[in-house]
């Protein structure tokens, strides 16, 4: 929903065509995305990564212009780190959430980060979403991109609240596969990020359901096809790193 | 007209076993009208560390000279060559900076890693968001032939000599199609592998008016 809003004569990597979802089920949290970064209409990363670590219990799924979403993520985690430091404490998803609004909000919509938050910290797990505005929602269940409502389908049909953990990864799965067929923006791969008490799975990939042919024929071209003008070799100096004598016996 | 094409050019890099390749255009003009056959578009930044630039000319020259000068401060403080990873995120924090009134390039960065010699290729957009890839990187006016010649040609471990052929032909390719990035020599900056670079500059055969 965000590619409209963002028409520039400048190229620009837009992750805006994604999933993002998550939800909490019983005693953690489940990440999922898809993995396609597109330029316009061209596939730019056919294996992007989408969830980007903020903290050891913190992860979050962006959106939206990649720049954005890549450096939004990493200065609030930063920042997170530091003051987990000072308190001492593990950081609560709240906090994250509260740095990560306050910033947009700071750039009125500027700056074109949709991200969805998750993370299990000392109070539960916890779920929110955050436009590019600076608005948060916190729910059960969220799904973010142009491949959301496919994925929304799913979880309106099938979720149910206290899951257990694979029946929660085959949701999440299931409803990023949905978007990845039915949604032109949304393709390659799925990633899932299982975070609980303690413990972060980060399954990347989950699933390869868009696994590439093999190429029936070569398409090699002889040596000499193309004309070389002038060649020019600089043999590089390879560093000592490591040095070891072996003494012989010669008696 | 947009700002990426006024001045047109291409570069891409690809990977092969132990080795990586790096190519441009060497056409500098002002939209239809060519004014220079040699502009460089591709600039070391380590023995085995080369940064391409396609974009706006008079960006590509005044980032190139910006991240040299940020290089040079950090191989001083460092002591040690950078690694191509690290170098990415130079480039990405660089670009990043100018977040609403950017520079006008995409780059691509191709490498060794100076201890292991593991080869490295990347791209950026032109607000700094990183790509690594395992494949190939193409940047510029003719992305689109580029990304179509890469993907039916490029395969995976292809040793050097393969190499040397793969990237020149599908330069001159798409550089055949592209107005505003032929009728010049291009360069292929080199192939770079552990022991040696070796810089080659190839001339296309067609122009296109």
């Amino acid at each position: 929903m965000f590619l409209t809003c963002f028409k520039k004569e400048k190229k620009q990597k837009n992750i805006a065509c994604i999933i993002l979802l998550l939800f909490p089920w019983k005693d953690g949290v489940v990440l999922g995305a898809d993995t396609r970064a597109t330029e316009g209409m061209v596939v730019a990363d056919k294996n992007c990564s989408k969830i980007h670590y903020i903290s050891p219990n913190i992860y979050c799924c962006g959106a939206g212009t990649a720049a954005d979403t890549e450096m939004t993520t990493q200065i609030i985690s930063s920042n997170l780190e530091l003051h987990s430091l000072s308190t001492g404490r593990l950081p609560r998803v709240a906090t994250a959430n509260r740095m990560l609004k306050q910033m947009l909000f700071r750039y009125q919509g500027y700056i074109g980060a949709a991200l969805v938050l998750g993370g299990v910290d000392c109070l539960g797990p916890h779920l929110y979403s955050i436009y590019p505005h600076g608005s948060t929602d916190k729910l059960p269940y969220v799904t973010m991109g142009s491949g959301s409502l496919a994925a929304m389908a799913v979880f309106e049909d099938r979720y149910k609240p206290d899951m257990e953990e694979e029946e929660a990864k085959q949701l999440v799965r299931d409803a990023i596969a949905a978007g990845i067929f039915n949604d032109l923006g949304s393709g390659s791969n799925i990633d899932v990020c299982v975070i609980t008490k303690g413990k972060v799975d980060y399954l990347r990939p989950h699933d390869e359901p868009n696994k590439k042919g093999t190429r029936a024929g070569s398409y090699r071209y002889k040596q000499g096809t193309t004309g070389i003008l002038t060649k020019a070799v600089t043999p590089l100096d390879l560093e000592v790193v490591e040095e070891t004598v072996q003494t012989m016996d010669t008696s | 007209m947009s700002i990426m094409s006024y001045n047109g050019g291409a570069v891409m890099a690809m990977r092969g076993k132990d080795c990586v390749a790096i190519a441009s255009d060497r056409r500098f003009g002002v939209q239809a009208q060519m004014v220079t056959t040699d502009f460089q578009k591709i600039f070391p930044m380590g023995d085995r560390l080369y940064i391409g630039l396609a974009g706006l000319a008079t960006d590509v020259q005044t980032v190139s000279q910006r991240l040299k000068f940020r290089l040079n401060l950090y191989e001083l403080k460092e002591g040690r060559q950078i690694k191509p990873k690290t170098f990415m995120s130079m480039v990405s924090n660089l670009l990043y900076e100018r977040r609403f009134g950017p520079y006008y390039i995409e780059p691509v960065i191709a490498g060794l890693d100076p201890k292991t010699f593991e080869p490295f290729i990347c791209s950026l957009d032109l607000i700094g968001c990183p790509m690594v890839t395992e494949d190939f990187v193409v940047s510029g006016t003719c992305a689109e032939q580029m990304y179509g010649m890469c993907e039916s040609l490029w395969e995976p471990d292809m040793e050097r000599q393969a190499f040397e052929m793969t990237c020149p032909v599908s330069r001159i390719i798409e550089f055949d199609r592209m107005s505003t990035t032929v009728d010049s020599k291009w360069d292929s900056k080199g192939i770079i592998s552990k022991d040696g670079r070796c810089g080659n500059n190839t001339a296309s055969s067609k122009s296109m008016i």
